[in-house]
């Protein structure tokens, strides 16, 4: 047995987080394909036009595509997906990356806009869940 | 006989990309922002460089999808800037150095790094950003650029030590190319940050500032950093600064810093720049 500077389970420990792992960018490579299909502007015109029916070109699960919709970008993560695919979905909206990011803490986006202004969201308390600090 | 003259780092916020193509960073917001990049424009234009070879990482824009390269070098004579979803940037076509990419693709796969070669890359913001701040809005960009692009996204990234030994073996491959080149390196990316669920937003100045007096005089103690304790001190996206110990392993171990800049915030983003010279 190898080892390790530490348990790969501590990734799971960081709160409020998702790793990025070669299993989840597998996940969403269908999704992923969909958001990288918009860094072009026919396509992006052709999602606007009907976006149920530019989803259906991708093999996308019903729950990403249902994600997309929704421009729910928390579940859109737990279902694989990585932000700088799903900022490809926010740009082609004229959303900033700081309103899409922010749609996932909760907030309203003056209020995450407020919190980095003061300096962002604090680490104490965010390092570990099970560490609680 | 070629030589790397300096090292600098800086974070590639879009929204930086995204308020200077607007024209807006006299605004009070930005004003701050551009300000710490004064210093650097009229350092570049003293320096001439010929060559800069810029770390940045690939935001799904030409990687990440079909191929997930570890560390990918621009081999091509042009490199477009991407559509990201709002258009290109209004900036200038970067121009390569197929000849110093290929000298480096040889001796760093003969060194032990195993580089994916890129002939066609289209560059997005990590690359664009870094360039509009050091060199301002101009016609052309006025070095030859080879992008180094560096998968910081897709656990498990290389790890620290991996990076700064890179920069060392590029160091040696530029000290090896019989042109006499004036090259800097660049390390982008950083610093805290995180663009991902209920703990986006989190910014962390007491990491930021070790790292920034560390990676001075104790990069050793940088080099032992783990991939976890980037995510968990510094956020998901705050473990781009690896990129940051790619350009300071090129420096040989002594730098003296010319000029440092630090800034919160930057849309999601803890700003962080830095001048060095190497002192070998």
């Amino acid at each position: 047995m190898r080892t390790r500077l530490y348990s790969l389970d501590e990734l799971d420990d960081i709160p409020g987080t998702k790793v990025f792992t070669a299993m989840r960018s597998r996940q969403a490579y269908h999704l992923h394909k969909f958001c990288m299909s918009l860094m072009e502007a026919a396509n992006r015109e052709a999602f606007r036009e009907d976006e149920r029916a530019y989803l259906d070109r991708f093999r996308m699960s019903p729950e990403q595509k249902q994600a997309v919709i929704d421009r729910d970008f928390n579940q859109l993560i737990e279902l694989g997906g990585n932000i700088y695919f799903l900022v490809k979905l926010s740009n082609t909206d004229g959303w900033s990356t700081q309103k899409a990011v922010g749609s996932m803490t909760g907030m309203t986006p003056d209020e995450y806009a407020a919190m980095m202004r003061a300096g962002g969201r604090s680490i104490e308390g965010n390092r570990s869940i099970k560490g609680k600090n | 006989m070629a030589r790397i003259t300096a090292g600098i780092a800086t974070s590639h916020v879009p929204a930086i990309g995204a308020a200077f193509d607007l024209g807006r960073t006299q605004e009070p917001y930005w004003k701050p922002v551009f300000d710490g990049y004064d210093w650097v424009k009229a350092f570049q234009q003293r320096e001439e460089p010929d060559v800069v070879i810029l770390c940045y990482n690939d935001h799904a824009s030409a990687m990440m999808l079909d191929v997930v390269p570890t560390f990918a070098l621009g081999c091509a004579e042009e490199f477009e800037p991407a559509d990201e979803g709002w258009g290109k940037r209004p900036v200038p076509t970067v121009m390569g150095d197929p000849v110093l990419a290929a000298h480096l693709a040889e001796q760093l796969v003969i060194d032990e790094f195993d580089m994916t070669l890129m002939n066609h890359l289209d560059v997005d913001h990590g690359l664009t950003v870094p360039l509009s701040l050091m060199f301002g809005k101009v016609e052309q960009w006025p070095v030859r650029v080879i992008p180094l692009a560096v998968n910081v996204t897709q656990f498990p990234t290389p790890s620290a030590e991996r990076c700064w030994q890179l920069g060392a073996r590029i160091r040696d491959a530029v000290l090896s190319y019989p042109a006499n080149l004036n090259v800097q390196i660049w390390g982008t990316g950083g610093m805290s940050h995180q663009l991902q669920g209920p703990r986006a937003g989190l910014i962390n100045p007491e990491f930021d500032n070790a790292f920034l007096d560390k990676l001075v005089d104790r990069p050793d103690e940088l080099r032992k950093l783990t991939r976890l304790e980037f995510l968990r001190e510094s956020g998901s996206e705050g473990i781009e600064l690896i990129m940051w110990l790619i350009m300071r392993g090129a420096m040989g171990y002594t730098v003296r810093e010319l000029q440092r800049f630090y800034h919160v915030p930057a849309s999601n983003t803890a700003v962080g720049h830095v001048v060095y010279r190497p002192l070998v």
